[in-house]
Formats: structure tokens, sequence, C-alpha cells
């Protein structure tokens, strides 16, 4: 098994028109995953690289069957598009777009947890189950079909982590980039009980940054209810506070969200931190012997 | 983007939150002509910087010279508004080195009966905005937050909603506001959050927040920052974007679509995406070196925006070397290293070049690097990639 997607997920891209849609669907059907079409309002009808174009999620989903969606509207549409897929009861949601305002996630936040929906992102890579399905812009070959479950708010540096495991033979779950913003649709405690309850996934790495607590609560929530070894990374040791680098979610402020402050936490209830980015994959090795 | 308290209060004043009237001013005579308008009472002279802490702060070696100031008379006023304009205040998020005053704020000053405070902000953890406000007005909330957690009451609020009136009854009740202060309350809370939301604000604090001796709730002070992401539908603010207070090369970073911060290292990072640039600094630390910036080029890169990458990484005078690390996903390998060529060509390296690349298009992008005849030296990981650079910049 896998979690979230595997060989048998129905994919439609939500912006299949655009530039970035068109390219990283093809490159994600090209992988091997089933998209069975897109959706851009006003062009249904229309044909994409062979691939049906619907006017509305629900028509696609009414005529396709699709369960999983991957999103790349502009950023002042994104929130409509993730409603309009939760409206439409597709089960896993991948927005990849960048630059959504907070208030509008505050606001989509809400109808998602109150759904049976999944939201991954905005902000993120997209996720992975290596060999059977990719929904997002991760460039597939890196990943192998393996045993440990990857998770991360930042997206290249899931790339980094995934192709250390590759090369240490230990090949990957499922993968899923949880997304640079503030608020995003899945943290990693959600993530935890699927991996814990996944036979596949043998071992966890969890990726974390600066910023809010998420890192914090996950490691309790690692304490009481985890029984996989778990490693882990935070990046931005070096950052200064204050400032933002990139996620809006990696400011430090009031001298909360500190690189010290989550390791500590993490050291705490029993997770291998990597001390360099170049050591997730040996981190993960240490955890598993470490059982 | 941040913007100036008196910029704050303009704003306030538009959405219902009461404040004191004012006047921004560039000159000593415009400060005491100011004084005279408000009636020649009492007012306070208050330098215009991003960075809070003003009141505290004092301009660089004239520790007398505060950032804000009471003034009595139109001279005192315009002895004051002197003693900021065009110096450089340092206040405890300014750094050492302090802030430019290029503008001052004359406002009138009002009967003071209780100092608090208040910010609005959304929590990550809870998903929703939420209304701060505690009885410690006045000094740094920071340290309340730690020290005395308990008092600070917290309110969430649904935004299409906004705030409920029972929601204001409980923060009056706890903080003991009553009579006609707390009338005054409801209009004044009800209404910063209302304009939280639809001004798409990342941070609203106004502290302290005060109660007149008449019950009144006014804003003495507005430290407001906006969402960058929600710019796009808010065109009117922004002209409030006073580029004197922020990093030139980081103002020029964001014209080109570049995110980047300037540090005070030496050796320069170009990286995709910000979680693997935050890494690439940290590895560089871990290694021994220091690195001079945070730079994410972002996914979808092209050539124009790496060679403006680069020109602006070479003007940095510390620079003494940079590594290039790209892990391609949407950027790819090949855009990278053709734009590294051009840049060579255009803007040519006179410091040590260290290169990783991984991800889509790799094999394309080295071999683009190899035929070319710009001195690269080719890096296999992260680790190769940090212990080269800092080898070659010691």
């Amino acid at each position: 098994m896998s979690i979230l997607v595997d060989k048998n997920t129905k994919v439609i891209c939500q912006g299949i028109t655009g530039n970035a849609g068109k390219f990283h669907a093809m490159g994600c059907r090209d992988y091997g995953t089933q998209l069975v079409g897109g959706v851009t309002p006003g062009k249904g009808g229309q044909e994409v690289e062979g691939m049906p174009v619907f006017d509305t999620v629900e028509e696609a989903v009414e005529q396709t069957g699709a369960d999983a969606t991957m999103i790349f509207v502009p950023p002042p549409f994104t929130a409509d598009a993730i409603l309009e897929a939760v409206d439409a009861g597709i089960r896993v949601i991948a927005a990849i777009t960048e630059g959504v305002p907070v208030i509008d996630m505050v606001r989509v936040y809400e109808k998602v947890k109150a759904s049976d929906s999944i939201l991954i992102g905005p902000n993120c890579p997209g996720l992975i189950t290596p060999g059977e399905c990719k929904i997002g812009i991760m460039p597939g070959y890196i990943h192998t079909p393996g045993k440990i479950g990857v998770m991360s708010r930042s997206g290249t540096l899931t790339y980094e982590a995934v192709w250390q495991t590759s090369n240490l033979k230990l090949g990957q779950s499922t993968c899923v980039g949880l997304g640079g913003d503030p608020i995003v649709g899945t943290n990693y405690i959600d993530l935890f009980k699927l991996y814990e309850e996944d036979d596949q996934t043998e071992a966890i790495l969890m990726i974390g940054e600066i910023g809010g607590s998420a890192e914090e609560e996950a490691a309790a929530y690692v304490k009481a209810h985890v029984s996989k070894p778990v490693a882990a990374f935070i990046a931005g040791r070096t950052a200064p506070p204050g400032k933002r680098m990139g996620h809006a979610g990696a400011i430090i402020s009031g001298g909360k969200g500190t690189a010290e402050e989550k390791v500590a936490a993490l050291e705490d209830a029993g997770i291998v931190v990597a001390p360099s980015p170049a050591e997730m994959g040996d981190a993960v090795v240490q955890a598993i012997k470490n059982k | 983007m941040k913007i100036h308290e008196y910029q704050g209060k303009e704003l306030f004043r538009a959405a219902g939150v009461p404040v004191l009237e004012g006047h921004m001013v560039t000159s000593p005579e415009e400060a005491a002509a100011a004084y005279t308008q408000l009636g020649g009472k009492i007012a306070v002279v208050k330098a215009q910087i991003h960075a809070g802490g003003r009141g505290k702060g004092n301009v660089i070696d004239d520790p007398d010279q505060k950032g804000v100031v009471l003034c009595k008379s139109a001279d005192e006023a315009k002895a004051a508004a002197a003693g900021l304009l065009g110096k450089k205040l340092v206040t405890i998020q300014t750094g050492p080195e302090g802030q430019t005053v290029g503008k001052v704020f004359v406002e009138a000053g009002c009967d003071i009966a209780r100092e608090l405070y208040l910010g609005i902000v959304v929590d990550r953890v809870t998903c929703r905005p939420v209304l701060m406000v505690s009885t410690e007005g006045g000094v740094e909330i920071e340290k309340v937050a730690e020290e005395t957690p308990e008092l600070i009451h917290k309110e969430g609020f649904d935004p299409a909603i906004g705030l409920e009136a029972f929601q204001v009854r409980k923060i009056c009740k706890k903080l003991g506001i009553e009579g006609a202060a707390a009338k005054s309350a409801f209009k004044f809370m009800t209404a910063m959050c209302r304009f939280f939301i639809d001004a798409d604000c990342a941070l609203a604090e106004v502290n302290p927040l005060v109660i007149t001796g008449d019950g009144q709730m006014i804003a003495l002070d507005a430290k407001i920052t906006f969402d960058e992401n929600a710019m796009f539908r808010h065109k009117d603010l922004e002209p409030l974007r006073d580029l004197s207070e922020e990093e030139e090369s980081e103002i020029r970073a964001g014209k080109a679509g570049l995110s980047y911060v300037k540090l005070d290292g030496n050796i320069a990072c170009l990286v995709n995406g910000a979680g693997l640039a935050m890494s690439t600094m940290d590895i560089i630390k871990y290694h021994g070196g220091e690195p001079a910036n945070f730079l994410d080029v972002g996914g979808g890169a092209n050539a124009a925006q790496v060679t403006e990458a680069f020109r602006i990484l070479l003007s940095d005078e510390n620079c003494k070397g940079v590594l290039v690390n790209i892990f391609g996903g949407i950027a790819r390998c090949t855009t990278i290293a053709s734009a590294l060529i051009e840049a060579s060509k255009e803007v040519g390296f006179n410091v040590p070049l260290v290169v990783r690349l991984e991800g889509t298009e790799v094999e394309e992008g080295r071999k683009m690097l190899e035929d070319s005849d710009v001195d690269v030296i080719t890096a296999v990981d992260l680790t190769d990639a940090a212990k080269k650079i800092v080898a070659a910049t010691a």
C-alpha cells in the first residue's frame, strides 16, 4: 500500500490549458499517472494533448470518475478552484499555486475541514507514490518505490531528501509536499496518522523549517502516538530573526519558532535530527537502527 | 509590505477606527505650524520609520533625543523635529546602524486614563484571524507573551462575519472596561477586525491603545503589515510603499521576481526553492563559511531573472565567491546553465563559482556548462558543494 494516491487514482488538472498546467499535467501522465482530463472555465469541449477539457469540476467528475486534482490556476482564483473541487467531492486536492492570499486560505481551510476532501498545499510541489502516481511538479526520476514516508514544507528540499533516500536504496512509500504558506490544508500530524497505519511505510522523514509551531506540535504527537522510526531536518538555522525567507511561513517572530527550539522538541520525542541537509538520508538510517 | 504610522492612521480613520488628529511633516517649521494648528496645547512629535520601539530609541550619538517627544510649545515641536529629521534613529528593532528619519508625525495629545495593547494576526495553529488584547499596553508585547501569557486575551473570529458582540463583552469583562469605554471598545474592536480582513493585513498592531478620561478608546499607534500575496487586489495601497525603508538590492530583486535577503557573510548563493535556499545557507555555515545572502530564484526562473540575480550577487562588495545550488523541478537545469553562461559573458565572474546541478534536464545542463568557457568548479552533492566554496573563499 501507500498513502493518499496509488495506481488506481484518477487525476484531473484544474488550469490544464495554461502553460504550467499543461507542462506538468503531461509530465504526470508520462510518469504513469492516470490523468483523465482537465478543467478550464469557458474552454469545455476542447482537448489538450488528447485530454478532454471540461468547464466545471463537477462535469469532469461525472464523465471521468476523477477522485484527485492538481490545481495550477493563478493565485487570485486558487481559493475558488479548491472550493469547486471540494464541492465536486474530489478526495485528494493538490494546490500547487504559489502566492495565495492568507485570508483566502482561512476561508478555504474551514470548508475543507468540514468536508471529506484532503487538501495538500497551496504553494507545494504536490505528492507522489513512486512508480504509481505522481501529482505535481517534482522530477519523477529521483524517486524509487520503497519504504520511507517523506513529508516537507519545502519543495526542492524534499527533492534533496528523496534523492538521498533513493541513493541509500531505501526508496519512498509516498512523498508529500505540505506547502510553505502559513495556512495549508494538511499538516505533519495528519500525515503521521496515515503513515503510521500504512504497511508499506517503515520509517518517516519529516522536513521542517523555521517559523510557526507545526514541528513542535508534530514532535508531541510522535512522542505519544507514533511507533515507527522518525527522522527530521529543520531548515533555517542560520536565518536572521524577523526576515522573511521566501516562504511567508518562515518568519521568526518574537523569538518563537527558532530552529533550536524545534530541534530540541524533536530530539526530546526520540526523533533523529540531521545536523546538515546533506545528512537527511543518513538520519533515516540511524532512526531505523535505533528502533 | 509595511507602512508608516501616519499612513496607518489615515487608513484607520477611513475604516472607522478612532484616532487623534495629526499631521505628517518633513521640516521643523512645518512641525511648529502643525503644533499651532492642533490647538497649541500639547502635541507629540513622532519619528516615522518602519521599525518599532521608537519611544525608547534615540538618535545615534544623542541619547537625549528620543524618537517620540512630548511638546508644550511650537518651539519645542520645532526643536524636536529638528533633532529627528535627517538623523539616524536606533531602536530595539533597527539594529545598531539605525534608520534615517525622513518624516515626523505631529499628533494632538489626549487625556490618557489607561494604556492597553491590541494586535491582530492570522494564527497558524487555529488557521483563523485572532484578536489579542492585553492590559499591558506601551511595553514590548513579546515580553508579555513570554513572561505573563495569561495577561493576553485572545479571540479568534470568522473573516466573513468579523468579531461578534459577545467576544467584545468577554474582553471588556476580563480587562475591566465598563460604561462608556465598553461602548467605545465595541466600535473600536469590530472596526479593527473588519479593517484587518478588508485590507488583507498580515499584522495590525496598536500599542498603546488608550482609553481617555471620558471613556473613548483611541489608537495612539498603528503598526500595519500587508500580505504581499494579496496586493493584486489592493492597487490603492501600493503608493503607500516607502522604498527608502527597504534594502536597495532587495527592491531590485523584488522587481525581477526574485526572493532575496542580504546577509553579512561573503559566500553568495543562488538556489531554487526557499527551503533549499535556507538549507544551502545552513550547510555553508556548517562547513565554516558565512552566507552573504538568501536568494530563491523561484520555480519558473528564466534567463533574464537568473542574470539579474548574478548581477545583484556580484554587486555585493563582500562577495568572495558564489555557490549555485539547483535541484530542478519546475526550473530546468538547462535554463539555469544557459543563464549562467549568459551572465558570465555579460557580468563576468571575478570570484570562484561552484555549481551543483541535479533534477530536471540535469545531464544536458551539465554538458552545457562543460562545453562553455565559463570557469566553473562542479560539485557532485550538497556537502561537496559547500566544502568546495568554503575552501575557494578561505
